[in-house]
């Protein structure tokens, strides 16, 4: 029922920094995210790409040298395609995503404190429709608990390195300007 | 204080620091959680569990249905763990750096979502309370969320988030403009 005391504190201090990098990074504001969304500011992006190629590289360290295990998703295609189309859908109507939103609540915004109780609702109809929901993610197959290496016969570290020039060649066209408006 | 301490003192009171620095803090932060937790960072788990406990407290019987046997069989029951926490951080987190930039709300309806729907604070709310519970389903029917796919999966490069990720901003990206169009994109 419960997690030991210590694995709670260091969730606890994990979501301190989570949520103070957030916030720091403008990404809790209904502005900032639908800015990206509308194609005219590219701060979600440019925080998604390095968080990605920073976090891989360490990742995979710390997985080949037995320090830590990937925690893969299934790949049931119904379970992506419905999912993440209605993730979208909700997700460009109330303007932040579930971990903004909830940094956009501690930050004040009553609007994403809301959204946090709306979210509370979704999961909790997701629990009550269990089966039916999780049979319909089902019926297009699964390819399982796999990586794009295994799926390809290719080193992790190929895509590890496409991702790291990836951040860096947006880096490099993209310039380091903040946000405009940064306030909104 | 020292030079040094000023320093950090006034990057802490800064409104927005540069998303280069946040996106490599964040991927940093994804090595400490895989280090000490042996954990993804994901937030909507913590929901899930949230949600299957009060209706476990509200409906006994509920802990004995399809969701809590699967959950079991997978060994991953739901319970008060890391996740949870996690999410109180988040909140604690922001909470605490926009106490130190001054960064809070001045409106309580984004400029943005007035200029298309009103300025009224009942359709927003409506808007919000709506929009979060379809991200949250769909979050849990693809197990995973910005963070938990987005992010952890992507960088762990599994082909579950890599579809998910596309999936989902394709769906967003149609949706913002479907509801706001060109004209709020030049006002956003």
């Amino acid at each position: 029922m419960f997690d030991s005391p210590l694995r709670l504190a260091l969730g606890l201090g994990t979501g301190v920094v989570f949520g103070f990098l957030l916030q720091k990074g403008q990404v809790a504001k209904y502005r900032v995210i639908m800015a990206q969304l509308l194609l005219r500011d590219w701060t979600v992006a440019k925080i998604m790409l390095t968080a990605i190629a920073v976090g891989a590289v360490g990742v995979y360290a710390l997985v080949g040298g037995g320090h830590a295990e990937l925690h893969v998703k299934p790949a049931a295609f119904a379970a992506l395609l419905i999912g993440g189309v209605l993730f979208g859908v909700g997700m460009a109507v109330l303007g932040l995503c579930p971990g903004t939103a909830v940094a956009a609540c501690g930050a004040g915004r009553k609007d994403a404190a809301v959204g946090v109780l709306g979210m509370l609702v979704g999961a909790g109809v997701y629990v009550a429709a269990y089966e039916p929901v999780a049979a319909l993610g089902r019926s297009l197959g699964t390819l399982g608990k796999v990586t794009l290496p295994a799926l390809t016969y290719t080193s992790p570290w190929l895509w590890i390195v496409a991702l790291v020039v990836a951040a860096l060649a947006m880096r490099a066209v993209a310039g380091s300007r903040r946000p405009e408006g940064a306030s909104a | 204080m020292s030079a040094a301490q000023v320093g950090v003192l006034a990057a802490l009171r800064r409104t927005a620091w540069s998303p280069y620095a946040v996106g490599a803090g964040i991927g940093m932060l994804s090595w400490f959680a895989f280090a000490t937790a042996d954990h993804p960072l994901g937030i909507t788990t913590a929901f899930e569990h949230a949600a299957a406990l009060l209706g476990g407290v509200a409906s006994p019987s509920l802990e004995h249905g399809s969701y809590f046997s699967a959950e079991r069989a997978e060994g991953s029951p739901p319970k008060i763990g890391w996740e949870w926490t996690l999410v109180g951080g988040v909140f604690l987190g922001a909470w605490l750096s926009s106490r130190l930039s001054g960064d809070r709300p001045k409106e309580d309806v984004p400029a943005l979502w007035a200029w298309r729907f009103g300025d009224g604070r009942a359709t927003r709310y409506a808007g919000a309370f709506l929009g979060a519970a379809l991200m949250m389903l769909g979050a849990r029917i693809a197990q995973g969320c910005t963070s938990g796919h987005a992010i952890s999966g992507v960088l762990q490069l599994a082909l579950s988030s890599w579809i998910f990720a596309a999936v989902m901003f394709a769906a967003a990206v149609g949706t913002a403009f479907a509801l706001f169009g060109r004209e709020g994109a030049r006002r956003v």
